[in-house]
């Protein structure tokens, strides 16, 4: 085992811990500060993958603007604190159980369909390419060249989000 | 080499995002659920772009963007309500409930 799988695993129970805490806790805020848990430890993950820019976006996007937009509306609502009736009884527990272990059994039947032969680069192929170019420069090479429409779509999506979150977030709508 | 443990990690990430949505009633926490699903789809992508290209990694980044937008207006629709409703508890939202 090398030191690389070694760390996969160590980061992976990390992250599923903290994922678990992150559902079970009373408070929003508890929550949500397991979630960033689970994202920082999700982006070491794609550094161990190779993905040295996801991961670098992962924490600058993820963990830090969404989660404070997150941790900003639980302050502006004050709902630090809730009363009962968060979290749903033991009928609504058990149901919630039971569909997440059917749900974990097709996922784990979909993973055993292997890649087809040959489609597969072999190891450390990614790795030499990101070596030789740069990481940041392996990536935006196809995000500008092939996915270029989707790209300008994109800056047309995220500008109707502002203007819908400006007009939803209004005192009159 | 890593491809298989990372869709474990990925798979059981989503159940867990799943069995959150299930299992609260708070809007903001449910939200943040959404969130660790669409994580666990990133880790997906990301583990296969190791074995099939980087167009995985350019797919993360296209998640990420829809992502932010989704909490941007997702977050001001859960303020809209509360201004209405003055709680985000979903048992008390049952405006279309038939």
């Amino acid at each position: 085992m090398t030191v690389r799988v070694f760390l996969f695993y160590t980061f992976s129970v990390i992250a599923i811990v903290s994922a678990l805490l992150c559902i079970t806790r009373k408070s929003p805020v508890a929550s949500a500060l397991w979630l960033v848990c689970a994202m920082f430890h999700l982006a070491s993950l794609y550094v161990l993958l190779d993905a040295y820019f996801i991961a670098a976006v992962q924490v600058l996007v993820y963990a830090g603007a969404i989660m404070v937009l997150f941790l900003f509306v639980i302050m502006l609502l004050n709902l630090g604190r809730l009363g009962p009736g968060d979290m749903k009884g033991p009928g609504g527990k058990v149901i919630a159980i039971v569909a997440g272990l059917v749900m974990l059994g097709e996922l784990m039947v979909l993973r055993r369909v292997a890649l087809p032969v040959g489609l597969g680069l072999p190891d450390g192929v990614i790795a030499a390419h990101q070596a030789r170019e740069g990481a940041v420069h392996a990536v935006a090479q196809p995000l500008f060249t092939s996915y270029l429409l989707p790209f300008e779509i994109t800056s047309v999506m995220l500008l109707a989000a502002v203007v819908g979150a400006v007009v939803l977030a209004k005192r009159r709508i | 080499m890593l491809l298989g443990p990372a869709l474990i990690v990925s798979a059981i990430l989503f159940t867990i995002g799943v069995v959150g949505v299930l299992l609260r009633r708070n809007a903001i926490v449910i939200f943040m659920c959404v969130e660790l699903m669409l994580n666990a789809v990133n880790l997906t992508f990301v583990a296969f772009s190791q074995r099939l290209g980087l167009d995985g990694q350019v797919f993360v980044f296209f998640v990420m963007t829809v992502a932010a937008a989704e909490a941007a207006v997702g977050l001001a629709i859960i303020i809209a309500l509360y201004r209405h409703r003055d709680t985000v508890n979903l048992a008390n939202i049952n405006l279309l409930r038939g």
